[in-house]
C-alpha cells in the first residue's frame, strides 16, 4: 500500500512538475484580465460597487473563474487515458444533450441554447467542442487511420458537421460556424494544402466582388472585374508553381499581358471593349490552349488549373446571384456593413460603429481604468460579453489591445507547439482541434469588434463574461495540458 | 507512432496563418487607435450633452443714471419629446386657449427638424413661447398631469418709458442669415439679437458671453446621475463655463428732453425730427422723430404682429428721421457758406452784396424778401438773403483763383465733407443716410461738361437743389459753430459699463476754417435771434443767449419745411439742436418756436427749475411685473475709459482665429456698427421724395 501511495505522490510530483506552467500563466493571465475588463464595462451607476461584489457582472465571473481553476485542478487529477477511452461516449452524451436543449431551452433572444440548472444556466454548445474536439482526436488516433481518398473523410466531416447541425437547430448560428475552424486540423492530418488554397480564393472573391460591386469599370462591376483579374493571376500562379511548367505559364502569361495591352490601346482610340466580351474571350481562349498544350505536361495538374478557373468564374457568378436572391435582406445587411459598402449607424450597423469608436477613442494609451465613456454610458451593446474587447480598447488604448492580440497569439503558437511534441495522434490532434477553435474565435471576435468581420455572436475566449464560456475553454486547455502532462512519463508508460 | 515530418511542416501554415491574421489586426487597430482620431471625437460629442445658459442682457440707462430698458423674466412651455405620455390634450387646449388643431400645428413646427434646427427628442423643445402669467401660473398647478412638458425662464426686455424707440431698438429671434453672418459664432436659433437701435449697434457688449454647462449623457441620451441623484458633469465641470452678464449701456441721452421733444413732434401729428447734441463732447441729448412707436411693441410675443403693422403703416414709424431722412437743409446751409467765402478770400467780413428782392444775375433770378441792401455777412445771415450767398458761390465757382470750375467747385465740396456732409457721420445706430453733396463728376454727368455753370447750380448755396442733409448733419454743423471750429462725432452712448467709449466719439474733427471767421458767423446767428430783422425772434428767451439760423425749404410737393438750427448760450454752449418739420411752412412759423421750446426746456431744467415730467410718455409702473432689481448706477460716475474699437477687435480676431483656425471660413470684417446697406433697406424703405432730385433747382 505504502509503494503504490508512494507512486501515486510520485506520479502526482511529476504531474505538477510537468505540466506546461507557462500555458497556465498565460490562461490565468487572460481570465483575470477578462474578470477586470468586464468590471470596467459595468455601468457608471455600478462605480462605487466593488470589483468583486456577487451583484456585478465582475464579481460573478471571479465566482466562475474560481470554479474553473477547481475544474482545471481537477481535470489534471483525471487519468489522460481515460480521456482517450471515454471520447466517444462523451461525444455521443454531448449530441444527446444538444439536441435535447433545441427542443428544451426556452427562447432567450432567438435562440433555445440555454440549459437552466436551478440558478445556473449553462450552454451545452460551449462544451460540444471539447467533445468534437475528443472524439476526432480519437478517430485519428485509431490504428491505420489516414486522410486518404474521399471516402476516409466521410467520418471526420460527420464528426464535425453533426453538432454542427444541432447548433443550428437551436438557432446558435455563430456558434455552429466554430467547427468550421477544425478543417485546419483535417488540413495538418493530410487533407490536400489545395483545399485550403481554393478556401481561401473563396473567400477573398466573396468579398471582392461583393465590396467592390458599386462602380463601374469597362462596363462591368469592378469587383467582378478584380476577381477575373485575380483568376487570371491565379492561373498563371498556378502553372509556374503547382504545375511546374515554365513553358504554359509563361506563354498564358505573355498571352494575357499582349491582350490587356491591346485592350488599353484600343481604349485609347477610342473602341471601348466590354469588359465580359474581354474576358470571356481572353480566358477560355488560355484554357482551350492549355487542354491542348497540357499533354506535354503533367496531365492531371493542368487539368486541375483548368478545372479551378472555371470553377472560380462560376462561383464568383453565383456569389453574387446568391448574395441577391438567396440571402434575407437583414443577413444582406451584415455582410454590407462588414465589408464597409453601407454605413448604418443607427440600425444594424449601431453595435460595430460604437465599438469602433469605443475603441478608436482609446488612442495609445486609453483613458485609463473606468474611465471609458462608451462602455460606461452603455453605449456598446453586448459590452461586457462579446464586445468586451472594446472596452480594453477604449480604456487601455492600442498598448491594451496589442497586449491582448500578442497574448493570445502566443497562447496558440503556445498549443501549436506543445501538440507537435505529443507522442500521440490524440495528443497531436486534439491540440490541433484547441488551436483551431482559438483562432476562429479570436478572429471572428475581434475582427466583429473592429469592424472588419460580419457580426457572429461568439465569445472572445477567457474574456468574455459568461460562466459557459469561460468553463468550456477551461476543459478545452485543461484536458490539453493533462493530456500534454504526460509526455514526460511517456518512455516508462 | 509514425511522425510524418512532410506534414509537420504544416504547422507554420497554420501557425503563420494566425501571425498574419493578428499583424492585420494590429494594423487595423494601429489606425483606428492612433492614426485616426475622428472616433475620439464622436466618443466625446456621444457623452457630451451641452445646455447653454444665456446671459442676461446689459440695461440701458439715461446720461443722468435714469433705468430705460430692462430685463423681464418670460416664460415658454417646454416638451421633451420623449418623455410624453398620453395627455389630456382637451385639458392643455383650455389652459393654452387654442384649439386642438392649433395645438397639432405648434407641436408640428416643434418637431419639425426644417423649421426647428435645434431639434432633438430628448432635450427641451420650445413649443410655446411667452407665456402669459395667467397661462404659466394655470400651467404649473396641473404640470403633474403633462410628464415631459416643463415652464422655462428667458427675460425679455422691459421699457420703462414709452419713448426713444428710434434709439433703443429692440431685440428679436435670429433668423438663418444672422447665424450665417455671425463670425462670432455666437448665435444659434432661438437666441435673441438686438435689432435697429443701440440694441443692434452694441449688440456684442449689451449680449454678454454664453456659458454652458456640459452633462454627461448615456447611449439613451438621458443624463447621468451619481447617487445622490445629482447630474454628472462631463470632465467634472471643468469644462464648464459661467455666463457672464452682458454690459450695461449709459446713453447720452437725457431721457427727459427725448420725451419733450417727441412730445412737441406729436402735438400736432407733423412728421419730422429733432435733434439735440452737447456741443462740447458730440453727446446726443435727444434724438427725436415721428411718428414713432412704442418701443414695448416689438419685443415679446406680438412682435411679429406689431412689427409687420408698423412696416406697413404708410407714416413710416420705423424710419427714424432724425438720421435716416436726407432732407435739403435750406437755409440753415448758408453759415457754412459764409465761411467757406470767407476762408477762400471770396468774401471778407465787410464785403457786402445787393439784394433787390432776390439774387439778379444773367437772366437769372433767385428770390428774397426785403430787407436792407447791399448787405454782409452777419446781416446776411441775420435775415436769411438768399441773394448774398449766391453771389458768393458765383464768385467762388467763377473765378481766376482756380484752375477751372471743376477744381473750384472740388474746393468747395471738400469743404463741405469736412463740416459732415455728404457721408454718413458715423453715429452709433444702424440705418444712417449719409445725405447728398454732388462733386463735380456728378453734375459732368447729369448735366454734362461745359454745360454747368455757377447760375446752373447757384441754389446749392442756399441749400436746395441737389443737397441732402439729415437733420443729424445740420445739428452737427450747429455744434462745429457752437463749438467755434470743430465737432466731435454725434453719439448716443455715453459709457459702456467696464469697457468705457469708443475712441472714434472722444476724437475732434476740425474744418479747416480759421476760428476768427466762426465769430462772425455766430454773430450772425445771435443776431437772427435779437435783431428786429431776424428771422428767428421768437426763440429770443431771455438769459439763454440763443444763436440760430431758420430755413424753409421750398417743395414742389407741398407746403415747405421748416427748418431751424440753434444752440445756446452764445458763449460756452450747452447744447445744439436742429428741429426739422416737413411741410411746417415758413422756418419761423414752426421749427423756431419747437427749437425755443427745447432749448428752454433743456437750459432751465438743468438750472433746476421748471422740471417737466411727462407722464402721458412714461409706463406707469405700478402695472407692470418690474423686476426688483438693483440698478447700479455708481460706475456711470468714472470718466469712460477711451477704447480703440478696431484695435481689440483685431485682438479678438486673432484669438478666435487661434482657438478655431481649423474649421473657420474666413470672414469679412464687421465692425461694431453695421455699415451693411442692403441691410438697412431691408427693414427700412425710404420715403421716395427724399432722393436728390434736380426738381426746383430754378425755383425761388
Amino acid at each position: 500500500m505504502a509503494s503504490i501511495r508512494d507512486n501515486n505522490k510520485d506520479e502526482s510530483n511529476r504531474l505538477l512538475a510537468s505540466v506546461d506552467w507557462f500555458t497556465v500563466l498565460l490562461y490565468v493571465v487572460l481570465v483575470v484580465y477578462g474578470a477586470v475588463s468586464i468590471y470596467a464595462a459595468s455601468p457608471i451607476s455600478n462605480s462605487e460597487v466593488s470589483m468583486f461584489d456577487f451583484s456585478t457582472n465582475s464579481g460573478k465571473q471571479f465566482v466562475w473563474i474560481g470554479c474553473s481553476f477547481i475544474i482545471g485542478f481537477s481535470l489534471l487529477l483525471i487519468d489522460r487515458r481515460l480521456y482517450e477511452a471515454y471520447a466517444y461516449p462523451i461525444y455521443a452524451i454531448m449530441i444527446i444533450i444538444l439536441i435535447a436543449t433545441a427542443f428544451l431551452s426556452p427562447n432567450i433572444k432567438g435562440s433555445h441554447s440555454w440549459l437552466k440548472f436551478g440558478v445556473v444556466s449553462l450552454q451545452p454548445a460551449e462544451f460540444a467542442k471539447t467533445a468534437t474536439a475528443l472524439a476526432l482526436a480519437k478517430l485519428f488516433s485509431t490504428y491505420g487511420f489516414q486522410l486518404r481518398g474521399w471516402r476516409t473523410y466521410i467520418v471526420p466531416v460527420g464528426i464535425i458537421l453533426l453538432p454542427v447541425l444541432c447548433i443550428i437547430l437551436e438557432s446558435e448560428t455563430g456558434s455552429a460556424l466554430v467547427y468550421f475552424s477544425l478543417i485546419f486540423v483535417l488540413y495538418r492530418e493530410g487533407m490536400n494544402g489545395f483545399v485550403l488554397f481554393a478556401l481561401l480564393c473563396a473567400i477573398s472573391y466573396f468579398v471582392l466582388v461583393l465590396k467592390f460591386a458599386g462602380s463601374l469599370i469597362m462596363g462591368i462591376p469592378l469587383g467582378t472585374f478584380i476577381v477575373l483579374t485575380c483568376v487570371m493571376v491565379v492561373i498563371v500562379l498556378m502553372l509556374l508553381i503547382y504545375c511546374r511548367s515554365l513553358i504554359l505559364g509563361r506563354n498564358v502569361a505573355l498571352g494575357y499581358i499582349a491582350c490587356a495591352l491591346i485592350a488599353w490601346g484600343l481604349s485609347y482610340l477610342g473602341v471601348n471593349i466590354n469588359g465580359y466580351v474581354f474576358f470571356f474571350t481572353v480566358i477560355p481562349l488560355s484554357l482551350i490552349y492549355l487542354l491542348i498544350g497540357m499533354f506535354r505536361d503533367d496531365l492531371n495538374k493542368v487539368l486541375m488549373t483548368v478545372i479551378f478557373a472555371t470553377v472560380s468564374i462560376i462561383y464568383m457568378f453565383s456569389v453574387t446571384l446568391a448574395f441577391n436572391h438567396m440571402l434575407k435582406p437583414y443577413q444582406q445587411n451584415r455582410i454590407n456593413i462588414a465589408l464597409g459598402i453601407e454605413e448604418d449607424i443607427k440600425g444594424k450597423g449601431y453595435n460595430v460603429n460604437q465599438s469602433k469608436i469605443a475603441i478608436g477613442s482609446g488612442g495609445l494609451t486609453g483613458k485609463g481604468f473606468l474611465e471609458g465613456t462608451q462602455t460606461k454610458l452603455n453605449y456598446v451593446p453586448e459590452q461586457h460579453t462579446d464586445f468586451i474587447f472594446c472596452t480594453i480598447g477604449e480604456e487601455q488604448g492600442f498598448m491594451g489591445t496589442s497586449a491582448v492580440l500578442l497574448l493570445f497569439l502566443t497562447l496558440i503558437l503556445r498549443v501549436i507547439a506543445i501538440g507537435e511534441r505529443q507522442h500521440t495522434t490524440f495528443g497531436r490532434v486534439y491540440a490541433y482541434c484547441v488551436a483551431s477553435i482559438l483562432i476562429f474565435h479570436l478572429t471572428i471576435n475581434i475582427g466583429m469588434v473592429i469592424g472588419v468581420v460580419p457580426v457572429i455572436g461568439i465569445p472572445l475566449p477567457f474574456f468574455s463574461y459568461g460562466g459557459s464560456s469561460l468553463w468550456g475553454f477551461t476543459i478545452l486547455l485543461f484536458i490539453l495540458l493533462r493530456i500534454d502532462a504526460v509526455r514526460t512519463e511517456y518512455g516508462t508508460w | 507512432m509514425r511522425k510524418d515530418y512532410n506534414l509537420e511542416k504544416r504547422k507554420y501554415v497554420i501557425g503563420g496563418f494566425i501571425v498574419v491574421i493578428v499583424a492585420i489586426y494590429l494594423c487595423k487597430l494601429f489606425d483606428l487607435q492612433i492614426l485616426d482620431d475622428k472616433y475620439s471625437e464622436i466618443a466625446v460629442n456621444n457623452v457630451r450633452s451641452t445646455i447653454i445658459t444665456h446671459p442676461s442682457r446689459g440695461q440701458i440707462y439715461d446720461r443722468n443714471g435714469k433705468p430705460i430698458v430692462y430685463n423681464e423674466p418670460a416664460y415658454d412651455l417646454m416638451v421633451v419629446p420623449r418623455d410624453v405620455q398620453e395627455f389630456d390634450t382637451t385639458l392643455m387646449c383650455e389652459i393654452l386657449h387654442c384649439t386642438t388643431d392649433s395645438l397639432d400645428s405648434l407641436w408640428n413646427n416643434m418637431s419639425n427638424p426644417k423649421k426647428n434646427k435645434n431639434y432633438s427628442a430628448t432635450t427641451p423643445q420650445p413649443l410655446v413661447q411667452n407665456l402669459d402669467d395667467k397661462t404659466r401660473g394655470n400651467f404649473e398647478e396641473t404640470l403633474s398631469h403633462f410628464p415631459g412638458f416643463s415652464i422655462s425662464r428667458r427675460s425679455i426686455r422691459r421699457y420703462y418709458y414709452k419713448s426713444a424707440a428710434n434709439i433703443l431698438g429692440n431685440i428679436r429671434e435670429v433668423n438663418a442669415e444672422d447665424i450665417e453672418r455671425d463670425s462670432d459664432n455666437y448665435y444659434m436659433p432661438g437666441d435673441y439679437t438686438g435689432d435697429m437701435g443701440v440694441e443692434k449697434s452694441y449688440e456684442k457688449y449689451l449680449r454678454g458671453e454664453k456659458g454652458k454647462k456640459i452633462f454627461v449623457r448615456d447611449a439613451r441620451g438621458e443624463t447621468s446621475k451619481d447617487k445622490q441623484g445629482n447630474p454628472i458633469y462631463y470632465n467634472d465641470g471643468k469644462d464648464n463655463v459661467k455666463e457672464i452678464a452682458g454690459k450695461d449701456i449709459q446713453l447720452s441721452i437725457d431721457i427727459d428732453l427725448q420725451q419733450k421733444c417727441e412730445k412737441i413732434l406729436r402735438e400736432r401729428g407733423e412728421k419730422g425730427a429733432i435733434v439735440a447734441i452737447e456741443p462740447e463732447t458730440g453727446e446726443v441729448l435727444a434724438l427725436a422723430t415721428n411718428p414713432s412707436y412704442e418701443p414695448a411693441l416689438l419685443v415679446g410675443k406680438d412682435r411679429g404682429k406689431n412689427y409687420s403693422k408698423l412696416m406697413s403703416d404708410g407714416n413710416k414709424p420705423l424710419f427714424d428721421r432724425s438720421i435716416m431722412a436726407a432732407y435739403p437743409p435750406g437755409s440753415t446751409f448758408k453759415p457754412s457758406q459764409g465761411l467757406i467765402f470767407l476762408q477762400e478770400g471770396i468774401t471778407n467780413v465787410n464785403t457786402s452784396y445787393p439784394c433787390s428782392r432776390g439774387y439778379i444775375n444773367k437772366g437769372l433770378k433767385v428770390g428774397c424778401h426785403g430787407h436792407g441792401s447791399p448787405i454782409a455777412i452777419e446781416s446776411a445771415l441775420a435775415t436769411s438773403c438768399n441773394s448774398y450767398f449766391c453771389w458768393g458761390l458765383y464768385h467762388m465757382l467763377h473765378n481766376q483763383k482756380y484752375e477751372n470750375l471743376d477744381s473750384a467747385f472740388t474746393v468747395w465740396k471738400n469743404y463741405m465733407v469736412s463740416f459732415g456732409y455728404g457721408y454718413k457721420l458715423n453715429i452709433d445706430l444702424p440705418g444712417e443716410s449719409r445725405g447728398f453733396i454732388p462733386n463735380a463728376k456728378f453734375y459732368n454727368e447729369v448735366i454734362g461738361e461745359g454745360k454747368w455753370g455757377p447760375n446752373t447750380i447757384i441754389s446749392i448755396s442756399i441749400g436746395q437743389g441737389e443737397i441732402m442733409a439729415t437733420p443729424l448733419q445740420i445739428a452737427n454743423l450747429c455744434t462745429t459753430i457752437a463749438n467755434r471750429g470743430y465737432y466731435i462725432t454725434p453719439h448716443v452712448v455715453k459709457h459702456i459699463r467696464d469697457v468705457g467709449i469708443m475712441k472714434k466719439y472722444t476724437e475732434k474733427h476740425v474744418p479747416p476754417i480759421n476760428r476768427a471767421y466762426y465769430d462772425h458767423v455766430v454773430n450772425g446767428m445771435r443776431m437772427a435771434v435779437t435783431s428786429g430783422i431776424g428771422t428767428c425772434k421768437r426763440a429770443n428767451l431771455p438769459g439763454l443767449d440763443v444763436c440760430g439760423k431758420t430755413g424753409t425749404v421750398q417743395n414742389p410737393s407741398g407746403r415747405d419745411h421748416s427748418v431751424f438750427m440753434g444752440f445756446a448760450p452764445k458763449d460756452n454752449p450747452k447744447i445744439a439742436i436742429c428741429v426739422y418739420v416737413e411741410h411746417g411752412g415758413f422756418g419761423a412759423q414752426t421749427a423756431v418756436p419747437y427749437g425755443s421750446r427745447v432749448l428752454e426746456y433743456y437750459l432751465t431744467k438743468k438750472n433746476g427749475e421748471n422740471v417737466e415730467s411727462d407722464d402721458s410718455l412714461k409706463i406707469d409702473e405700478s402695472s407692470k411685473n418690474v423686476d426688483t432689481q438693483y440698478h447700479d448706477t455708481k460706475w456711470m460716475q468714472e470718466t469712460p475709459q477711451v477704447f480703440d474699437e478696431a484695435q481689440q477687435q483685431i485682438k479678438a480676431k486673432s484669438k478666435s482665429a487661434e482657438s478655431t483656425a481649423h474649421n473657420q471660413p474666413p470672414s469679412t470684417p464687421e465692425s461694431g456698427l453695421p455699415q451693411n446697406r442692403e441691410q438697412e433697406k431691408a427693414i427700412l424703405t425710404r420715403p421716395t421724395g427724399y432722393y436728390p432730385s434736380r426738381n426746383g433747382i430754378y425755383k425761388g
